[in-house]
């Protein structure tokens, strides 16, 4: 445990976090059973520690989202187990940990509730929960918005702003909740590239601030290496672990990082990686075609 | 889970809606939820019809037509103080069939939604409920009202009770699958994530299916409105002793031609208005709707 909670330190990552580390252990998922049995997550296993920033890189469909469900709590897994914090997730004693808000989701096409404006959005955790009254959860609600600079847009509904604003709003709504682990997928697949970039920045001042474990899953090579303290790479479906990278710029970082010939190497260093299981899914394509 | 349900749901006139979120909201399509017709160019429609039925019935006595009350006739009739077949403007009795209708309708319409919204909140959100009670409620659910007529008689003693009861069955069957395509309706994500901020089964209800759920309700309830009076009219023709379906039925018989359409008039005037309530409603409780289609604030 110790360990793990020193590593990402040396690595720039914030010392003070000391929840959120997950291990996930020869994790097995599979879908239906006989001859129409999918296999989407196969003996996978890696550690992430806590407070760090742990990108899953891997072709669409390959089976990172299996991973993040299992973790979240809305299905469970075939075999191996999922522990945050030393916790038993999934496992063989506790088939499936139901959701809740120390594992907070932000989904890949946006969930948030379009009946309530942006404030009770993000004011709804503490408030379901009852760990804040409805005033100090809209107060706290409040100035997380003026973080992401959407505090003139908390009187109004999600579906009257950009998508970008929802999706800032979205991540906000999590980050109240002071989750354990924050569980992205995709959430910027929708974006266009100038926005994305806008995003990036909004949520690493948000994670300098807020102090959380992000498992985010991604199949932007970009976003992986400017925002990752490591890349976890899966093989092209089942999901496993096919190659690790860590990412060694410091935190915090900004922009201009994205110049640096480092960037450039690991961007290549990812890029060999992710091609070669492109490719080894592009033939198992045609094979099976 | 639910394609098969939503072919059947399609051929009943329930409305799917959109996903949650237009492309872009500021953008859409100008068909506000509350929308009413813009007023000049409603009366140019309405003057054409009127001039329409004055020539084809009046001026050009067409064959077939000539018989037809004709529009001066009735507009005579309808303003007279001492109307030629006794029901006009100015007639207690006028009135009394307007009330009387009225107050099936409401004691209908209510008891179908008081019955109808919380049924369908259950069929869309307990799977296993569904099982049990959708098949029967699939079954009973084509059954024309006219074919409840015999039923309802001998059920319920007095005329009054079974009218009530035709007119509530109809609605009832709208506003239940409505309700219960609105709870289907709603993204599995939303609920997922209600689920993930810790809300209870109770809270999920409460703040995310029944909200979820209400622009589907409204869309049912002004169905609803429209079978109610459809079936309040054809009850009324068959039994009862006041109401305008009955005014209409005995107008025919004893040959009161411009009674006849003064109760149709008044009919689709009091249907309108009853239907433009129920918009009025929905659009109040919908506040998120309209300001995300750019036409509230």
């Amino acid at each position: 445990m110790t360990d793990l909670a020193l590593e990402p330190a040396s690595r720039g990552a914030p010392q003070t976090s000391s929840r959120g580390a997950i291990s996930i252990r020869n994790v097995v998922k599979t879908y239906g059973s006989g001859a129409s049995q999918v296999t989407a997550v196969d003996d996978c296993s890696f550690e992430v520690a806590a407070g760090e920033i742990c990108m899953v890189v891997g072709p669409s469909g390959c089976g990172k989202t299996s991973l993040l469900n299992a973790i979240a709590g809305f299905h469970d897994i075939t075999s191996g187990e999922i522990l945050i914090d030393g916790e038993t997730i999934c496992g063989p004693d506790r088939p499936m940990a139901a959701p809740g808000p120390d594992r907070v989701v932000v989904f890949q096409n946006g969930a948030l509730f379009p009946w309530k404006t942006n404030l009770e959005n993000v004011a709804f955790g503490p408030t379901m929960q009852g760990t804040m009254t409805e005033a100090a959860a809209k107060a706290r609600a409040r100035s997380l918005l003026a973080e992401v600079g959407l505090d003139d847009v908390a009187e109004r509904f999600p579906g009257e702003i950009s998508s970008g604003m929802r999706r800032r709003v979205e991540i906000a709504r999590a980050v109240i909740n002071e989750p354990r682990v924050l569980l992205l997928d995709e959430p910027y697949r929708a974006l266009d590239a100038l926005t994305k970039q806008v995003m990036h920045e909004a949520l690493l001042e948000l994670y300098y601030r807020n102090k959380v474990t992000i498992f985010f899953i991604t199949h932007d090579l970009e976003e992986a290496v400017f925002l990752g303290h490591k890349l976890v790479i899966s093989t092209a479906r089942p999901c496993r672990p096919k190659t690790i990278i860590e990412v060694d710029i410091p935190h915090p970082r900004d922009r201009s990082v994205i110049t640096s010939p480092r960037f450039r190497e690991l961007m290549e260093a990812a890029h060999e990686a992710v091609r070669q299981e492109a490719v080894a899914a592009f033939q198992a394509g045609d094979k099976e075609g | 889970m639910t394609e098969i349900d939503a072919k059947a749901l399609g051929a009943d006139g329930a409305v799917r809606t959109a996903s949650a979120f237009p492309p872009t909201p500021t953008t859409v399509a100008r068909r506000p939820f509350r929308a009413s017709p813009k007023l000049p160019l409603s009366l140019v429609g309405f003057a054409a019809f009127l001039l329409a039925w004055h020539l084809a019935v009046e001026v050009w006595r067409l064959p077939r037509f000539a018989k037809l009350p004709g529009l001066v006739e009735v507009f005579v009739e309808w303003t007279s103080t001492d109307p030629m077949y006794g029901v006009s403007l100015f007639t207690a009795e006028y009135y009394q069939h307007i009330l009387v209708s009225l107050k099936r309708i409401v004691a209908a319409f209510s008891a179908a939604t008081l019955l109808g919204v919380p049924l369908g909140l259950l069929l869309g959100w307990s799977q296993r409920f569904r099982e049990y009670v959708f098949p029967v409620f699939e079954t009973l659910r084509p059954v024309p009202i006219l074919a409840w007529v015999p039923i309802s008689i001998i059920l319920f003693s007095g005329a009054e009770t079974s009218v009530v009861f035709l007119t509530f069955i109809a609605a009832f069957f709208v506003t239940t699958l409505n309700t219960m395509t609105g709870v289907q309706s709603i993204d599995p994500s939303v609920v997922r994530a209600a689920r993930c901020l810790g809300a209870s089964p109770r809270q999920i209800f409460r703040h995310i299916v029944a909200p979820g759920a209400l622009p589907h309700i409204f869309t049912g309830l002004q169905v609803s409105m429209g079978v109610s009076w459809f079936s309040l009219v054809a009850a009324e023709m068959v039994s009862g002793e006041f109401g305008l379906g009955y005014l209409i039925n005995t107008a025919y018989a004893k040959i009161q031609y411009p009674t006849i359409a003064i109760g149709m008039i008044t009919l689709g005037a009091v249907g309108y208005a009853s239907s433009a309530l129920v918009r009025l409603v929905g659009a109040r409780l919908m506040a998120w709707r309209l300001r995300e289609i750019g036409v509230g604030r």
